[in-house]
C-alpha cells in the first residue's frame, strides 16, 4: 500500500465525490469569535467541515483526511479515531489519506508544539458528529421516517419500527448532498459511548504497511525522469564557496551536472545554505561526484566559532548583572543578601541535532509553471508558500504532498531541504530527489541552542527556600529571522522560566545577552531541555544542602495545589493557551511526582552505587514527573535499570500513544543525559555520524521504563500535549540518581566521562 | 552482477562497487529497505544476503554478485512471518522508518537463536538505532515472536 494523497487520489463516488471540490469555493466556517488562544491563534486557525475531512465511498469505505504530519507520534491513528468515534464508524472500514500542504483548506498543519490533538480533538469530534448525522438525515428521508428515529451505529443505519437498515456507503451519495448541520446542533457523544477515544486496543493504521516495508517516506517518494542530488554545503555558518573544481566530479559515470547554489546572507531564516549541488541518474554517483569536488570555502564570521570556549563565554555572561530582568517577584537580590544559608551553581546544556531517522529528504519536479514536492515535511503550507517564492510562483500553483516522516523533531519544520530540491528540479527542468546524507543532517541541523544557567537561592534557618535568581544565557531561535537579538523570545523564557511555579517568595530571573554562532531552530521540547535541567537539579542539590529527601524538598518547594498567576509572574505565552482554560495547576504537578515516585518504591534502601533521582517539569500545558534508577559501576559506567514516567496531560485520546511518546522521550532523554551533544571547532560541526553522535541503543537504554497516566477523569478538561513534555524531566532525573547513587554532582550535559575513575 | 531478490532474478551492469543499498533502492524501486547513516552503524539498511544478516549499505554490488537477498519486502508475502505479527500486536513503530531494518534484524536472530534471552537481544539488536525509541517495544515483540512469555 501506498502512502495516498488525496491529491492524486482516484476520484471517489459518494459523499466525498464533490465535496473536495466544494469545500474550496465555500468559505471556511471557522473563527467566528475572537481570534486570540490555541488553535484561533495559530495562522488559518481549524476547521471542522466533515466534507473536508471525511468521505465515504459506494462500498462504505470510510476516508478520513488528516491534515498534520505523521512523524511517529500517532498522528494518522489519532485523528482517524476520533473522527470515526463520532462517526459511529467500524475501524476495519477507516482509511486515511494524507493531505497536501493548504491550509485555506483544512487550517493550521505546523505540526509541531505537540498540538494536533490539542487544536484538532474537537473540530474531528465535530466533523464526525455532523457526518454522522447528515447519514441519518439521508436515511430519514429515503425511507420517510423522522431523523431521530433513525440510529446509525457502527457503520450500520437502522429504522428500529419500519425495519429498515442501510450501511454507511449506501446513503453517503445521498448525504453528500445535504447541508453540513449547524455547528450549534451537532450531539456529540458523551464519554460513555466512546467506541474508540480513550481505548487502548486499536492498531496503528499503517502498521500493515510498516510490516511489508511499503510506506513511503520522503526518501521514497518515486517519479519517472527524476535525477539524484547531493550537495556539499558550506561547513560554517554564513560560509560560501570561493572557487570549485568539478572536474574529477564530472567523470563519474552517472553524474549529470554540477550546480553552484549561492549562499544566502544571514539571518538566513529556513533558506538553503547554498554550496555546491552534484546532480546524478543515482544516489550512489551523486554522492561518488560529491567526494570528487574540489572546493575552497571561505568560512565567513562565525569561522572561529569554538563550543568549548564559547562557554566560558556564555558562563561570564551568567554571572554578569546587566541582563535584562525578565522576572522578578518580591526582592530576590536583598534576599539572597540577608539569607543565612546561599548557594549557587552553573549548568551547561549542549547544542543537540534532532537526527531522525530519516534524514531530511524531499522530491521536487518543476515544470509549466508549476511545481509539485513530495517531501517529509512538518510544515506543509510554509514550505508551500517558501517554494512559490524560491521559484516566483504562486502557492496555489505549488502543491506539497506530505509523505510520511521518519522521525521530525523539529528538523522537518524548516524547509530549507526542499528549497534546495525545488530550485535544482528548476535548473534541470527534470524532477530532482534531494537526499541528505546522516553527515549532512549532523552538520547542516537547525541545532538545540547551548546553555548556561546560573542559579543561586538563599535558605533560611529551617532550609526552606526564600530566595531564586535565574540567569540564562543561550542563543536565540530569533537569531536566524532577524539580526541577531541576542536575547530569548517570550516563548523561549514561557519554557520553564517565565512559568516557574515554584512557591518562592522572592524570585528574579535574568535574560544577559548571548550571540549565536550556529543555525539555531526548535528541537522536541524546546528551551525546556536546559531550564528544566538546572532547575530540577538544582532543587535537588537544594535538597540534600537542607538535609531533606529530594522528593519531600521538591513537593515543598512546589507549594500546596493552586493556580499559578502566569500573567504576575510575567509569563505572556502560555503555549498559546488561554490562561483561564488552561491554568498552571500545581496539584496537578503533585500529583504527577506523588504518582512517579510511589511506583518506584520511593524511598526504600538502594545498594551501594546505585540511587534513585526524581524531576517534574510543567511543559506544552502538560504535567510529567521521572524517577530513575540508576547503577554506576566502578569504572563510571551508567546502567539504568528502570525509569517511571508519570504525565497528566489531561484525557488520554489514545493511550497507547502517549504511552509509546513517554517511552521514547525516556529514550531520547537517556541520551542527551549521557552521550549526546554536537560541539564546534572553527565553526565546524565535529560530529559526523552516529559513531560520534552517540544516541542510544538497546543497550545502553533503561531496561524498563514504566508509563503511568495520571488524570483525564474529567472529559471537559482539555488537552495538553504529548510528544515533547516527556523530554525535559528525564535528563535531570538521571543526574539527580546519579547524585544519589555515586555523591557526585552532574552540572554539564553529556555526563560523557566525568564519572570515569 | 547476477543476484536473485526476493525470488527474482536480476543482473545489474553498473558500477560494482556501488552498495547494495541503492541498488535496491534508486534500481529496483524496492524501497522498504532504508538509509540512515551509509557506514554500517545503524542498520537501517539491514537485508539478508544469503541469510546473513548485512549492512546493505556498505555491502558492494560486486560481494552481493551470485547472492540471494531477501528484503523486508520478501521476509514473507503476507505479513505473515511471526516477526511482523508480533510488530503489528504490540504496535511497536512509531515513526516506523528504522523497522524494516529492526525486523529483519530480528528475523536473522530469531533463525539463529529460537529463544533468545534478553543478552541476546541486547547483543543483537542494539546495531539498529531507533530514534524514536521504541526499544521495550521491540524487546517485546521478539519474545512474543519466539513464544516466549513477555516479561
Ligand atoms: S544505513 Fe546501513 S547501517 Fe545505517
Ligand atoms: S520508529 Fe522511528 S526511528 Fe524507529
Amino acid at each position: 500500500m501506498a502512502l495516498e494523497n488525496i491529491s492524486r487520489r482516484a476520484v471517489l463516488m459518494g459523499m466525498g465525490a464533490g465535496a473536495l471540490v466544494l469545500a474550496l469555493g465555500i468559505p471556511a466556517r471557522a473563527q467566528e469569535e475572537e481570534q486570540k488562544f490555541g488553535a484561533d491563534a495559530m495562522p488559518h486557525g481549524w476547521r471542522d467541515d466533515p466534507r473536508i475531512f471525511v468521505s465515504i465511498s459506494p462500498e462504505g469505505v470510510v476516508t478520513v483526511t488528516v491534515h498534520r504530519s505523521e512523524m511517529g507520534q500517532g498522528v494518522r491513528t489519532s485523528m482517524a479515531m476520533v473522527l470515526a468515534d463520532e462517526l459511529e464508524a467500524d475501524w476495519a472500514q477507516v482509511r486515511v489519506a494524507q493531505a497536501p500542504g493548504d491550509e485555506p483548506t483544512f487550517g493550521n498543519q505546523d505540526t509541531d508544539g505537540s498540538r494536533s490533538l490539542r487544536h484538532f480533538f474537537g473540530p474531528m469530534r465535530r466533523a464526525g458528529a455532523a457526518a454522522r448525522q447528515m447519514l441519518r438525515e439521508a436515511a430519514a428521508a429515503e425511507w420517510g421516517v423522522p431523523m431521530d428515529e433513525v440510529t446509525a451505529e457502527n457503520h450500520v443505519l437502522r429504522h428500529e419500527g419500519s425495519g429498515q437498515e442501510a450501511g454507511y456507503g449506501e446513503m453517503a451519495a445521498r448525504a453528500a448532498e445535504l447541508e453540513v448541520p449547524e455547528r450549534e446542533g451537532i450531539v456529540l457523544k458523551t464519554p460513555d459511548q466512546f467506541r474508540y477515544i480513550g481505548k487502548d486496543d486499536l492498531e496503528l493504521i499503517d502498521n500493515p504497511a510498516i510490516v511489508m516495508g511499503t510506506t513511503i517516506y520522503g526518501i521514497d517518494a518515486r517519479v519517472d525522469g527524476m535525477l539524484y542530488a547531493v550537495v556539499a554545503r558550506p561547513p560554517v555558518l554564513g560560509g560560501r564557496v570561493a572557487s570549485y573544481d568539478d572536474s574529477a566530479a564530472l567523470e563519474i559515470p552517472g553524474v549529470e551536472r554540477v550546480i553552484a547554489i549561492d549562499s544566502p546572507d544571514l539571518p538566513s531564516g529556513f533558506q538553503p545554505l547554498g554550496g555546491v549541488a552534484v546532480v546524478a541518474t543515482n544516489t550512489w554517483a551523486a554522492m561518488r561526484g560529491r567526494d570528487a569536488l574540489q572546493i575552497e570555502w571561505e568560512d565567513g564570521e562565525h569561522g572561529s566559532y569554538d563550543s568549548e570556549a564559547y562557554r566560558a563565554t556564555l558562563e561570564e555572561a551568567a554571572r554578569s548583572t546587566d541582563g535584562a530582568v525578565i522576572r522578578n517577584q518580591g526582592d530576590a537580590l536583598a534576599a539572597l543578601a540577608e539569607a543565612p544559608r546561599r548557594f549557587e551553581a552553573e549548568y551547561y546544556i549542549p547544542h543537540l541535532a534532532q537526527a531522525p531517522m530519516e534524514p531530511p529528504m524531499a522530491l521536487a519536479r518543476v515544470e509549466n509553471g508549476r511545481a509539485e514536492i513530495w517531501a517529509c515535511v512538518q510544515a506543509p503550507q510554509v514550505t508551500r508558500v517558501r517554494v512559490a517564492e524560491k521559484l516566483g510562483l504562486q502557492p496555489e500553483d505549488v502543491t506539497v504532498n506530505v509523505t510520511l516522516l521518519g522521525g521530525g523533531f523539529g528538523r522537518k519544520s524548516k524547509p530549507d531541504f526542499v528549497l534546495e530540491a525545488a530550485v535544482l528540479a528548476q535548473e534541470m527542468g527534470q524532477p530532482v530527489k534531494m537526499v541528505w546524507t546522516r553527515e549532512d543532517d549532523l552538520h547542516h541541523s537547525f541545532f538545540h541552542t547551548v546553555s548556561v544557567e546560573r542559579l543561586e537561592a538563599g535558605l533560611d534557618e529551617n532550609g526552606r527556600c526564600t530566595a531564586w535568581l535565574h540567569r540564562t544565557a543561550a542563543p536565540t531561535i530569533g537569531s536566524i529571522f532577524a539580526p541577531d537579538p541576542g536575547q530569548k523570545l517570550p516563548f523561549e523564557l514561557g519554557m520553564g522560566l517565565t512559568n516557574m511555579p515554584l512557591d518562592i517568595p522572592n524570585v528574579r530571573a535574568e535574560n544577559p545577552q548571548a550571540q549565536a554562532h550556529a543555525r539555531i531552530g526548535w528541537y522536541r521540547s524546546v528551551s525546556n531541555i536546559p531550564h528544566a535541567f538546572a532547575i530540577q537539579s538544582f532543587i535537588d542539590e537544594l535538597a540534600r544542602e537542607a538535609g531533606r529527601d529530594p522528593r519531600d524538598y521538591l513537593l515543598e518547594v512546589i507549594g500546596p495545589a493552586r493556580e499559578v498567576d502566569l500573567a504576575e509572574q510575567g509569563d505572556v505565552w502560555n503555549y498559546g493557551e488561554d490562561p483561564g482554560r488552561y491554568p498552571l495547576d500545581t496539584g496537578r504537578l503533585r500529583r504527577v511526582i506523588e504518582t512517579a515516585t510511589e511506583a518506584a518504591n520511593w524511598g526504600r534502601e538502594m545498594p551501594e552505587r546505585t540511587g534513585l533521582g526524581v524531576a517534574a517539569h510543567y511543559s506544552f500545558v502538560s504535567y510529567v514527573a521521572v524517577v530513575a534508577e540508576v547503577e554506576v559501576s566502578d569504572t563510571g559506567e551508567v546502567r539504568i535499570p528502570r525509569v517511571d514516567i508519570a504525565i497528566d496531560c489531561g484525557p488520554h485520546v489514545n493511550p497507547d500513544r502517549i504511552r509509546s511518546q513517554m517511552e521514547g522521550a525516556v529514550i531520547m532523554g537517556t541520551g542527551q543525559a549521557l552521550t549526546t551533544q554536537i560541539t564546534f571547532a572553527e565553526g565546524r560541526v565535529q560530529q559526523d555520524n552516529f559513531d560520534s553522535y552517540v544516541v542510544p541503543r538497546m543497550d545502553t537504554s533503561p531496561r524498563e521504563i514504566h508509563v503511568h497516566l495520571v488524570g483525564g477523569e474529567d472529559p471537559d478538561q482539555p488537552l495538553g500535549g504529548v510528544g515533547e513534555p516527556g523530554l525535559p524531566p528525564v535528563m535531570p532525573a538521571i543526574t539527580n540518581a546519579i547524585f544519589a547513587a555515586t555523591g557526585q554532582r552532574i552540572r554539564a550535559l553529556p555526563v560523557g566521562d566525568q564519572l570515569r575513575t | 552482477m547476477d543476484l536473485t531478490v526476493n525470488g527474482e532474478a536480476r543482473t545489474f551492469g553498473g558500477d560494482p562497487d556501488m552498495p547494495l543499498l541503492w541498488y535496491l533502492r534508486d534500481e529496483l524501486g524496492l524501497t522498504g529497505t532504508k538509509f540512515g547513516c551509509g557506514a554500517a552503524l545503524c542498520g537501517a539498511c539491514l537485508v539478508h544476503v544469503d541469510g546473513v544478516p548485512s549492512f546493505s549499505c556498505i555491502t558492494p554490488m560486486a560481494v552481493a554478485d551470485g547472492a540471494e537477498v531477501t528484503t523486508i519486502e520478501g521476509l514473507s508475502s503476507d505479513g505473515s512471518h511471526p516477526v511482523q505479527v508480533a510488530w503489528r500486536e504490540l504496535n511497536v513503530a512509531q515513526c516506523g522508518y528504522c523497522q524494516s531494518g529492526q525486523m529483519m534484524q530480528a528475523a536473522a536472530l530469531l533463525a539463529e537463536t529460537p529463544e533468545p534471552t534478553d543478552e541476546d537481544i541486547d547483543a543483537v539488536m542494539s546495531q539498529n538505532i531507533c530514534r524514536c525509541g521504541t526499544y521495550p517495544r521491540i524487546r517485546a515483540a521478539i519474545k512474543r515472536a519466539s513464544g516466549q512469555e513477555d516479561a
